[in-house]
């Protein structure tokens, strides 16, 4: 396919295709969609790896991610930094890990990173507490979302050790057969 | 829990590697025993070994110590006492993390990139910062005790250092494989995409990674194509696929607001739907068009149909395809002109066998999608591991990241808290204790309530028993036809009202008892009521010389059927209309209270399934009645939905909705289909057809219109003969039915055994995780204890 684009060398994208699961195309529409957020701060030469990191806001305000409760800890797990301002790559990684081809166990080791709120790689109680208020905007009453928590501690919980570390969430993810299916961005 | 006691019941096949670390010392062997496939992240759980090491040793309260044997105590206090149990423990760590670089699943490793807020780093470049989540966690705790000033460089030498290995080692590890299939193992692996291309660099020459055929090959290309074109037609079909999917939209809205239990209802509504829908096209296909294209010459009558007739079905309707007595007993020949040959073919078809065939074959075919759709139920609601794991399901894997409009957003929040909610107060049916003197008095109240309950049900049968008497001896006046099918309604509707109060007098121990109890009140009333009117149709009727008022019986048995049907309709459609909005006025004026009536499902089920009860049994007699059920089925939909906004609110009761759909499913076989199922078979085999009207007329029972085709097919056709012999020996020979039943009951006991074996082994094996973290841990503080003894003066790296 002889596309004659200038934003990236050969080797850049094959780079990308190489490590995501996109092809060409979708490689250079998610570049676009990516310039459309900050047109003035993303050069369109990208053949010199310029540092170039949008804010928090310009990607929390995506039309796939503006309304969804996990957009900041989505952000904030897959950007370099940690606090949600992403470079290209980091962009790109997290629409690769969030597509349909990613297998199932990148995913639920992403979605435990995304889960964990205070990234000390456990599921502990405040977490879950947070998940649960984020998922029902604070609906429930603090005993409802005490009694969950125990339960849920109870039932995925394996080793028995207060919260849930990634095998325990990867056992529980393996036996929901439609975690693929929901945890699914379309870009 | 004593470790030991844990160590020995499970690992006892390890006891000697036990052994051998309590002679060399630390080493990699120990670690042997920690190599547990099924553990995807041995980093991670080192890490909360570590993390609880480091802990014991600023804190003085874990419960760990407390259980520990004697003997651990000592070295745990060591631990406690001074900060050199951070060097140890980097000794130790670097023991562990070595091991555990080792072979990895690509989840377990992970070099994020990212500097997480919690910890305070060193300002190395992110390129090189790259943390383990072990060390993160390992990091947490020991902060507290490291001072600030050795702080950047431990970390920095330690991360730096642990990093370049594992890249390398990652690289390493990916050399050894093909290019594509490296390249496939990278992607997956959970690292940022800068860490993934700076390992692509490193193990795939340039080269190798330009020869990557990033196209497919060239014989692949279709199939490439053809998949994907697939998926992607598949993904973008899908909302036009629900949309196919009948009412999908409208079930989505309903279940988010009124929970799962209502929308199970619709469901079954749906299911029963199709069902009908199924049993209409076969008989219209094989049954009603031939007797259409070909009418019999009827008698001279009414070509008009007023409106009362259209109820009672008497009339003209009753000279019409929709019943029994329309059907004629010939084998209608066609003339066929085929295209290029003036020949005419005759295709005989005989109604009478079509019209014994297709019923039997119709019921045939439900009775096996019902006999299928129970075991899909069953095996949803009792699976063979924990139940009711949904609840952490619910809150990881439910929330849909592809929605992004906002009414669709705030619909999957709605959905998600009823069903938590829903979940919840399964879980909380706390019991009270109660006195002795309570207990009776709620006996008492149990008692009454019941003996109130069956006296209603019998009362309400013997009434329709002696009108049904009634109604055959007198004249047939359309309105006093009518009146026994109102009255069956009329008390269909009134009773279960009854019940409700008395239930609502008792005190169950749990809601789903509640729930359980007035199903099997509704039931039983239905079933009496039915019952009772079988039993004068086929019992009756049929054997008593009444039957000489009535030249066609099986014409006013379907008519019977036909009028209860209809006036169940007219009746539901009032009660929901009246009956409801009525209800909500009274209570919002009378009662001030703000409460909408609340949706009952049990009931409004068991209406669904007495109707359909209904419907099998009228196949028979009135081919056409199926289509008065879908129209009946289709308008309840609409009408159910439009009183439930209006007047309903959601249910506060917990609605287990698995375990519901699995009765209802199994309350529509075992009482419902069976009973239908045998009514019709009893008709079919054991009872005269009328000589004056319908297809069996002239023989002794419809059976044996199935018996004089068997015998005119054996003539011709080879193949059937055979099977009409096999037939013969196999059905007729009771041995024959009773082998294979043996057969099938040993499999289901076998299938049983296995099942609960299962569960055992799931038990058991669970309780082995558990044990070996705890083992794991005991091993950990055992190292940490030799590593101080046997580097008291070692100095870090």
């Amino acid at each position: 396919m002889g596309n004659k684009q200038t934003i990236f060398t050969a080797q850049q994208l094959d780079a990308y295709q190489d490590c995501t699961y996109f092809t060409r195309k979708e490689i250079l529409r998610l570049f676009y969609r990516y310039r459309d957020l900050a047109p003035q701060l993303v050069p369109l030469d990208y053949t010199n790896q310029p540092n170039v990191k949008l804010p928090y806001e310009l990607i929390g305000s995506m039309p796939e991610l503006k309304d969804n409760p996990f957009r900041q800890r989505i952000a904030e797990v897959f950007s370099e930094d940690g606090e949600g301002n992403m470079t290209l790559d980091d962009f790109l990684d997290m629409f690769s890990v969030l597509s349909e081809m990613a297998p199932r166990d990148l995913k639920a080791y992403y979605a435990f990173k995304i889960y964990d709120f205070n990234n000390d790689d456990f599921i502990c109680k405040s977490d879950l507490e947070k998940t649960l208020n984020k998922l029902t905007r604070n609906e429930l009453t603090e005993d409802e979302v005490k009694m969950v928590c125990e339960k849920v501690m109870d039932e995925a919980d394996l080793d028995n050790d207060g919260r849930l570390s990634l095998e325990d969430f990867q056992h529980m993810i393996n036996r929901a057969p439609d975690f693929l299916s929901t945890f699914h961005i379309r870009i | 829990m004593a470790y030991d006691g844990s160590f020995s019941a499970d690992i006892c096949e390890k006891d000697s590697d036990y052994e051998n670390l309590a002679e060399s010392g630390p080493s990699q062997d120990s670690f042997r025993l920690f190599k547990e496939p099924t553990f995807n992240a041995q980093g991670c759980s080192e890490a909360i070994l570590m993390g609880r090491v480091a802990e014991r040793s600023d804190t003085s309260d874990s419960e760990s110590t407390n259980s520990s044997e004697g003997s651990k105590e000592p070295f745990n206090r060591k631990l406690k006492s001074s900060s050199q149990g951070t060097k140890c423990s980097a000794a130790t760590r670097r023991v562990l993390s070595s091991h555990s670089t080792g072979s990895h699943s690509s989840a377990g490793m992970s070099m994020r990139v990212r500097r997480t807020p919690a910890v305070q780093q060193p300002q190395t470049s992110s390129r090189d910062s790259v943390h383990i989540p072990n060390i993160d966690g390992i990091i947490l705790p020991e902060l507290k005790e490291i001072s600030t000033e050795d702080r950047p460089d431990y970390l920095v030498g330690l991360g730096l250092g642990c990093i370049e290995r594992n890249k390398e080692e990652l690289a390493s590890n990916l050399r050894g494989l093909s290019v594509s299939e490296g390249m496939r193992k990278l992607r997956a692996m959970p690292l940022s995409l800068v860490d993934k291309m700076e390992i692509r660099r490193r193990c795939f020459s340039l080269s190798a990674v330009n020869s990557l055929n990033r196209n497919f090959p060239c014989f692949n290309l279709p199939l490439v194509y053809i998949s994907r074109m697939w998926r992607h037609s598949t993904f973008n079909a899908l909302p036009f696929l629900s949309t196919l999917k009948l009412w999908h939209s409208s079930m989505k809205k309903l279940s988010g607001r009124y929970g799962t239990g209502v929308l199970s209802y619709f469901l079954f509504l749906r299911t029963l739907l199709f069902i009908n829908l199924l049993l209409f096209i076969i008989t219209c296909l094989f049954l009603v068009i031939p007797q259409a294209i070909h009418p019999p010459p009827t008698h001279p009558r009414l070509n008009s149909v007023t409106a009362i007739e259209l109820l009672t079905g008497t009339g003209y309707l009753s000279q019409s395809l929709m019943f029994y007595g329309y059907y004629s007993n010939v084998t209608i020949e066609t003339n066929q002109m085929s295209s290029h040959i003036a020949v005419t073919h005759m295709v005989p078809y005989c109604i009478p066998t079509a019209y014994f065939l297709t019923i039997t074959i119709s019921f045939f075919i439900t009775c096996i999608i019902l006999v299928y759709s129970m075991s899909k139920s069953f095996g949803k609601s009792f699976q063979v591991l924990k139940s009711n794991r949904n609840l952490s399901e619910n809150i990881f894997c439910s929330w849909d990241f592809k929605v992004s409009k906002k009414p669709s957003i705030r619909l999957q929040h709605e959905k998600i808290s009823t069903q938590l909610k829903e979940q919840l107060s399964e879980l909380t049916s706390r019991e009270e204790e109660m006195s002795l003197m309570q207990r009776f008095g709620n006996l008492i109240v149990h008692v009454l309530a019941w003996v109130t309950c069956l006296a209603s049900i019998l009362l309400s049968a013997v009434g329709v028993y002696f009108l049904s008497k009634h109604t055959v001896s007198s004249e047939f006046k359309n309105l006093d036809l009518l009146f026994k099918s109102a009255v069956v309604s009329g008390f269909n509707l009134l009773l279960p009202g009854i019940f409700n109060l008395c239930s609502w007098f008792e005190k169950h121990s749990s809601p789903s008892t509640r729930v359980y109890v007035s199903i099997f009140r509704n039931l039983l009333l239905k079933i009496s009521l039915i019952g009772v009117l079988c039993y004068h149709w086929l019992g009756k009727i049929v054997v008593k010389q009444d039957r000489q008022v009535l030249e066609c019986w099986e014409n006013f048995v379907g008519q019977e059927l036909y009028r209860l049907l209809l006036m169940d309709f007219i009746f539901t459609v009032l009660y929901t209309f009246l009956g409801e909005f009525i209800w909500r006025l009274f209570s919002k004026k009378v009662l001030k209270k703000n409460r909408k009536p609340v949706f009952d499902i049990a009931r409004n089920v068991l209406e669904l399934i007495y109707g359909q009860t209904l419907t099998w049994l009228g196949v028979l007699f009135s081919p056409l009645l199926p289509a008065v059920q879908i129209a009946k089925l289709f308008v309840l939909f609409y009408m159910k939905k439009c009183s439930l906004k209006l007047n309903c609110q959601a249910s506060k009761k917990p609605w287990r909705a698995t375990q519901m759909t699995t009765l209802f499913i199994t309350l529509l076989w075992f009482p419902s289909f069976l009973g239908a199922a045998v009514s019709v078979v009893y008709t079919v085999w054991m009872i005269k057809p009328s000589s004056g009207c319908g297809p069996f007329r002239n023989l002794t029972s419809m059976f044996e219109s199935g018996k004089l085709w068997a015998e005119r097919m054996k003539d011709s056709h080879k193949i059937l003969s055979w099977l009409i012999r096999a037939y013969n020996t196999v059905v007729d020979n009771p041995l024959f039915l009773f082998l294979p039943t043996c057969v099938f009951l040993l499999v289901v006991y076998l299938h049983a055994q296995i099942v609960d074996g299962q569960r055992k082994i799931i038990r058991w094996l669970e309780k082995q995780i558990e044990n070996e973290v705890k083992d794991k841990k005991f091993l950990i503080t055992q190292l940490q204890h030799w590593n101080e003894e046997n580097k008291p003066d070692s100095t870090q790296r």
